[in-house]
């Protein structure tokens, strides 16, 4: 313990928060940030510039293809396709971010527990969690919202829940690394408490592994969103949402009416991709 | 060696029965009465209890629990609310089909992962490496029904060339099954490529750069022998582990991709057993996936430290 005395302080930690004019400089960071744009813009005030209103059911025009007047086409209810696409971001651009930040303030705090405290607490917690992800996230997700019934809150509690322990698994690692450096036995010999510690000394310095895992997260969320809405988990069918679209249109692909599940696809694609590269941006900056 | 073993499948068995616990608790949060949810809203009353004694579920939970999680090591998995059947026969046929799926998929996705990642790795920094990287990237992050529906618009839809629907009949032909099976297996394939790709080009990166491949190419071998003979066989090892831990999400892929193209294996079953409140089926399903991941992960374990001998030691000292 007397070396820590004389050895220099020195900065162990490579891993910063990202200088944002570098992230800003990447390519990928621009694409994925204009689409993630675009997709909030709508998120937000699609119905107001919608051709068409994403709830108004025209029987008599069902099921038909694209069309000047539509450019998506209509739906089996007649609905234009084009506008329940731009007003469906909303629904999951609330409820993915929501979950993704509960995860990540919940694992955070668990990671900071399990690796600073470590002993029979991060064994028994360490089980809990090894048996949480023998199951597929996407099956949990499913049976606890069957169990309580679909709502946003219950969505955004159960992915939240679901990341809890991913997050905490590499926050954890990322604390215990820390815990190694000369600044924390400094900070016990100087007699800080173990909660000043982890909160003051070991948070800061593994802020951008959060950053990175939220980012990272924040893609998970949106495909787990997405798949339970397909799955016929979504929050209210009558809500245009492009998973929930997806699961009441994708029966009659085979009748011809592709437009109907193609497009709504192609905007959950576009959207996790974005995100992906903002994400892979962010932590290439981060990893240096 | 034996003694790590022991102590890995002594964690496994602890965790899968922690898994029990959760399953079976979450399981009696389900709404609904299993009488009730079988007989219907119009039958009486005095019925719906005596059906629920005859399933047993009026008894306390943890006599319950004992008599579900007793069977289950016996191999009883119990009787299926929905079909009023035993679910083993059920679990397992659904178990074969969802086994060839993924079969047939892991088939395609360690060639191409390895290979793909491989070929980035020897083009690190340059257009091969960052075309692998991006798509890779790309198709990983689609959620499966979404490429689904893109395939099935393409070939089934458009071309005609690939029926949409996965499930051939048992006894079909085997080029007729797997000729369903296609299409099915393009999300699970893009899903996982980009994954292990990348994974694969780490390993090789990291091998490429080690003193035994300077020194290899050093002593004058041809690129070919030192990337097959030296580099290949140090950067697979990583990617075995990464392959077996991947099973547990190929299972979760393997409920969508199912359920989109109509496929009766095991994602389905659960996914029908938790809509139709099937505790024994659901139960009996989730369980049965923990097992395989427990087993999977395993032997991942056990197969990189016989094939890299210094964790070994590592591990047990």
């Amino acid at each position: 313990m007397t070396d820590i005395l004389v050895a220099p302080v020195t900065d162990a930690t490579a891993r910063e928060l990202p200088s944002w004019r570098l992230v800003a400089r990447r390519p990928g960071f621009i694409i994925g940030a204009l689409i993630l744009l675009f997709w909030i813009v709508c998120a937000l005030f699609g119905s107001s510039f919608a051709p068409h209103s994403a709830y108004a059911q025209q029987l008599l025009a069902t099921n038909q293809p694209p069309s000047s007047a539509h450019w998506f086409g209509t739906d089996q209810l007649g609905r234009d396709v084009f506008s329940r696409v731009l007003v469906g971001s909303r629904s999951i651009l609330l409820v993915a971010p929501l979950a993704t930040l509960l995860g990540t303030v919940l694992g955070t705090a668990l990671g900071l527990a399990l690796g600073y405290l470590g002993g029979a607490f991060d064994a028994i917690v360490g089980r809990l969690v090894e048996a949480v992800l023998a199951v597929p996230a996407v099956i949990v997700a499913f049976l606890f919202i069957v169990a309580v019934g679909p709502s946003a809150q219950t969505e955004i509690l159960v992915i939240g829940f679901i990341f809890t322990p991913l997050i905490a698994r590499t926050v954890r690692s990322a604390v215990q690394v820390e815990s190694q450096l000369d600044y924390l036995a400094g900070a016990r010999l100087l007699g800080e408490g173990r909660i000043r510690i982890m909160v003051t000394e070991i948070l800061p310095n593994v802020l951008p592994t959060v950053l990175v895992e939220f980012t990272v997260r924040l893609g998970y969320a949106i495909f787990t969103v997405a798949t339970l809405a397909f799955l016929g988990f979504g929050v209210d069918p009558a809500t245009p949402g492009w998973g929930s679209d997806i699961n009441a249109n994708y029966g009659v692909i085979g009748a011809g009416y592709w437009w109907e599940t193609l497009f709504p696809a192609l905007a959950i694609a576009s959207l996790v991709i974005a995100i992906n590269l903002v994400a892979d941006s962010i932590e290439r900056v981060v990893a240096g | 060696m034996a003694l790590y073993l022991l102590r890995r499948l002594g964690l496994a068995v602890i965790t899968l029965w922690i898994l029990s616990v959760i399953i079976f608790f979450a399981g009696q949060v389900l709404p609904g009465d299993p009488g009730r949810a079988i007989l219907g809203p119009f039958a009486s009353q005095s019925a719906v209890s005596a059906l629920d004694h005859q399933l047993g579920v009026d008894r306390p939970l943890l006599t319950q629990y004992w008599s579900w999680i007793s069977g289950a090591v016996h191999g009883d998995l119990g009787i299926s609310y929905q079909y009023r059947a035993p679910v083993a026969p059920m679990l397992f046929s659904a178990l074969d089909n969802s086994a060839k799926l993924a079969l047939f998929a892991l088939i395609l996705i360690i060639p191409l992962g390895i290979g793909g990642g491989v070929l980035a790795a020897l083009d690190a920094g340059g257009p091969v490496d960052r075309l692998v990287s991006l798509t890779g990237l790309s198709l990983a992050t689609v959620p499966e029904f979404v490429s689904g529906i893109v395939v099935i618009v393409i070939f089934a839809d458009a071309l005609k060339v690939l029926p949409s629907q996965a499930y051939a009949g048992s006894g079909a032909p085997f080029g007729t099954q797997l000729r369903y099976l296609i299409l099915p297996v393009i999300p699970l394939v893009f899903e996982f490529f980009g994954y292990i790709a990348r994974m694969a080009r780490a390993g090789t990166i990291e091998a490429l750069e080690s003193d035994y491949a300077r020194t290899a190419t050093l002593k004058g071998l041809r690129r070919g022998t030192v990337i097959f003979r030296h580099v290949l066989r140090n950067s697979l090892l990583p990617t075995i582990t990464v392959i077996a831990t991947q099973i547990g999400y190929l299972i979760g892929g393997l409920v969508v991709v199912e359920y989109l193209f109509n496929y009766p294996g095991v994602g389905r079953l659960i996914f029908n057993a938790a809509t139709e409140k099937d505790f024994p089926m659901l139960e009996a399903g989730v369980l049965t996936i923990g097992v395989i991941y427990m087993v999977a992960t395993l032997l991942a374990d056990v197969l990189n430290t016989q094939l890299n001998p210094r964790l070994r030691t590592g591990i047990t000292g």
